[in-house]
């Protein structure tokens, strides 16, 4: 029996070890794309291809999404503060939780799943098939040449995303409450305008969905280029991306907004 | 200039850990040659072009390219000698999200600033070369494996480097799309003046144009020659080797224990 | 796919993420309501500020004028200094008086400016001489039970 639980915790301490320097690893090599980001810089075209994989690529997905997650957010709005008769307030509540929250935590959970797992996918196959050790007997380093450009690509659009998906989920609000419903139109925006505001609540939740950005593609990248060059390697990889960056999504979330609105009604 | 040799390798030593890959290899290549590295599975072929191309550095010994001693150079200085070697890899390794001309052209966007109507002349100079230049639209997905590997091959010589290695260049082709990869890399050595390293097992094929043979066993040269002296070996291990045998030096058998022992033969008797 | 296409919707979508940044902040947001970066600042003093929060509205007449940036206590005159970011384009006198109002029986609490009648405008780091603390429900009822008892002493 004491065998065992010595065992259990022998097997607790190698998994702290291990994360801790898989932790590691990953900073170094993070450290090491933003080393190397001055290609991107200097030849904006590799990083404008890549946005279109990673943005153009995510916008049905955010669009459609936003659109409805702003729909329900306006009919279970509206069924609340009707009860108290102030269904007025609910292009209050609309906004402020799309805007804040559901707009950068939403947006860049799908934005994780549909475009930092292509990018593990992608960077992984490279590997696999021996694109990148290609790359680099050509003298090219595959860190600024692939990596970099991926990885901007990814902060640059995840605000974008996250905006459009705040303003689709507010269009989906207007929609069902106004449109639908009949709330005033006026007072919808009268009194959104008067509780959102511009430097506590829209600039935080933009600055929330670069930090998101930079997590997502971070996790991304780094999964891709650390893949063992397998087909199951990659495929766990791309997993690993998926739900470590959501992970750090909710986690980066918790945190950010404990900073941000400490002390702010 | 230090002789014809392009490369000199002396005393070379590998190890991953403490598993020893490379023991202490001595080589030279001369200039304009075709020489073939060959060996069992494993037997740290691959590895040793990595060492070459700088990509691992020996755990002791040194490779000398063109004079310099790789493992020793700056990044700046090694990823300039890497412009002078080419590389083909087991299965051309072409850069998927490009087509076929882009994938030529890639070097030369990425190292030189030829202008862009230069570089579509020498793109399809180089893939005329390899009998490809009609299909220079082509991604690669929709090439066939013997159409790749001469896509890569295109792509590697597209400096006019002064070395390329070849990885298992005929694993997985057909006798047709394989007699064409070798005489490709014969003549195109002989044409460009370069030197060429092919690391196979394809015994039949590559002696039949390649002008010096080495042969790696458990990390150390077991044998080397021409192909008219490899073919005429009476060496135990080269016999075995170029004529195919089941068993022989390399056993058939993983090492184990007796055979009786491991079906508990012996318990049952006693 | 051509270079051009590809440039084309990169272009598009950055268009139209930056549109929807500039949706937020004007048409969602109050960013055209108030622009901080044309402000001044005054302060008050307050018996009670009740619930007034920070990013509360100054309002008069019913119309925003500025915002409450920052609500601290002061250990000299034990009472709570109300600090607000006002826009620059209304000007109040000297003589104006600051009151704590709800918005509606139970909504948010804002100030409310009623304008005197002083020649002379505050500037920027006046105080608001003129203030009126927030009525709390405790201390209403309070007063109208103090009231209603007196009303039935007189009556006696």
């Amino acid at each position: 029996m004491p065998k065992r639980i010595v065992s259990g915790i022998q097997n607790i301490g190698h998994r702290v070890i291990e994360s801790v320097w898989r932790l590691g690893v990953a900073s170094r090599f993070f450290m090491l794309v933003l080393f190397k980001s001055g290609t991107s810089v200097r030849r904006f075209n590799l990083v404008i291809r890549e946005l279109y994989f990673t943005g153009v690529l995510s916008l049905i997905i955010i669009v459609v999404s936003g659109l409805f997650v702003g729909m329900v957010l306006g009919l279970q709005g509206y069924e609340t503060l009707q009860k108290y008769g102030s269904e007025s307030a609910v292009g209050t509540l609309v906004a402020l939780s799309l805007v804040r929250e559901l707009g950068p935590v939403v947006a860049a959970l799908l934005f994780a799943s549909r475009a930092g797992s292509a990018i593990t996918a992608e960077i992984g196959l490279m590997k696999a098939t021996e694109q990148l050790s290609a790359m680099s007997m050509m003298a090219v380093d595959p860190v600024a040449r692939v990596v970099a450009p991926r990885f901007w690509s990814g902060v640059i659009s995840m605000p974008l995303l996250a905006a459009i998906f705040s303003v689709m989920g507010v269009f989906g609000g207007y929609l069902v409450t106004v449109v639908f419903i009949g709330v005033d139109e006026g007072s919808f925006w009268s009194q959104m305008q008067d509780s959102v505001d511009f430097r506590f609540d829209i600039m935080n939740g933009f600055i929330k969905s670069c930090y998101f950005g930079v997590a997502v593609t971070a996790i991304a990248v780094f999964e891709g280029y650390d893949a063992p060059p397998t087909a199951e390697g990659v495929s766990g990889a791309t997993t690993r991306t998926v739900v470590t960056s959501s992970l750090a999504i909710l986690g980066l979330d918790f945190i950010l907004t404990a900073f941000m609105f400490r002390g702010v009604s | 200039m230090t002789s014809e040799n392009l490369i000199e390798i002396s005393g070379l030593n590998f190890s991953y850990g403490t598993r020893a890959i490379l023991k202490g290899i001595d080589m030279t290549m001369q200039r304009g040659k075709v020489i073939a590295i060959m060996g069992g599975s494993g037997s740290g072929k691959t590895t040793l072009l990595r060492l070459i191309g700088g990509v691992i550095e020996p755990t002791s010994g040194y490779v000398k390219f063109a004079g310099q001693v790789v493992h020793e150079l700056e990044r700046d200085a090694l990823f300039k000698l890497r412009r002078k070697m080419g590389m083909l890899f087991q299965f051309g390794a072409l850069f998927t999200d490009l087509s076929v001309f882009d994938n030529v052209a890639f070097q030369m966007r990425e190292h030189t600033n030829l202008p862009e109507s230069m570089i579509r002349d020498l793109v399809l100079m180089k893939l005329h070369a390899v009998g490809l230049r009609g299909a220079h639209h082509l991604m690669p997905n929709q090439l066939s494996g013997g159409m790749a590997r001469r896509v890569a091959l295109a792509r590697s010589i597209a400096l006019d480097p002064m070395l390329i290695m070849y990885d298992e260049p005929f694993t997985g082709l057909d006798p047709i799309s394989l007699s064409v990869i070798g005489n490709l890399i014969r003549r195109l050595t002989d044409a460009l003046g370069m030197t060429s390293i092919v690391v196979t097992h394809d015994v039949q094929e590559s002696l039949k144009i390649v002008d010096y043979v080495y042969f790696i066993a458990d990390g150390v040269i077991a044998a080397e020659g021409t192909p008219h002296e490899v073919r005429k070996s009476v060496a135990p291990f080269v016999h075995q080797f170029v004529h195919g045998e089941e068993d022989g030096p390399v056993p058939f058998h993983y090492p184990a224990q007796s055979y009786q022992k491991d079906l508990n033969l012996e318990n049952t008797r006693a | 796919m051509q270079r051009t296409t590809m440039d084309l919707w990169v272009g598009l979508f950055v268009v139209m993420g930056i549109a929807a940044l500039m949706i937020l902040s004007l048409k969602v947001g109050n960013l055209n309501v108030y622009n901080p970066s044309h402000s001044y600042v005054l302060s008050g003093n307050f018996e009670n500020i009740g619930g007034l929060k920070v990013r509360a509205p100054v309002k008069s007449a019913g119309v925003v004028v500025g915002r409450v940036t920052d609500i601290q206590f002061s250990t000299q005159t034990y009472d709570a200094v109300v600090t607000m970011s006002m826009d620059s384009r209304f000007l109040f006198p000297k003589d104006t008086f600051a009151s704590i109002l709800t918005s509606g029986l139970l909504g948010e609490q804002y100030i409310g400016l009623a304008a005197g009648g002083d020649e002379v405008k505050l500037k920027d780091g006046d105080k608001i001489m003129k203030t009126n603390s927030a009525m709390v429900l405790e201390e209403l009822i309070g007063r109208f039970l103090f009231n209603k008892a007196s009303e039935d002493d007189s009556s006696l």
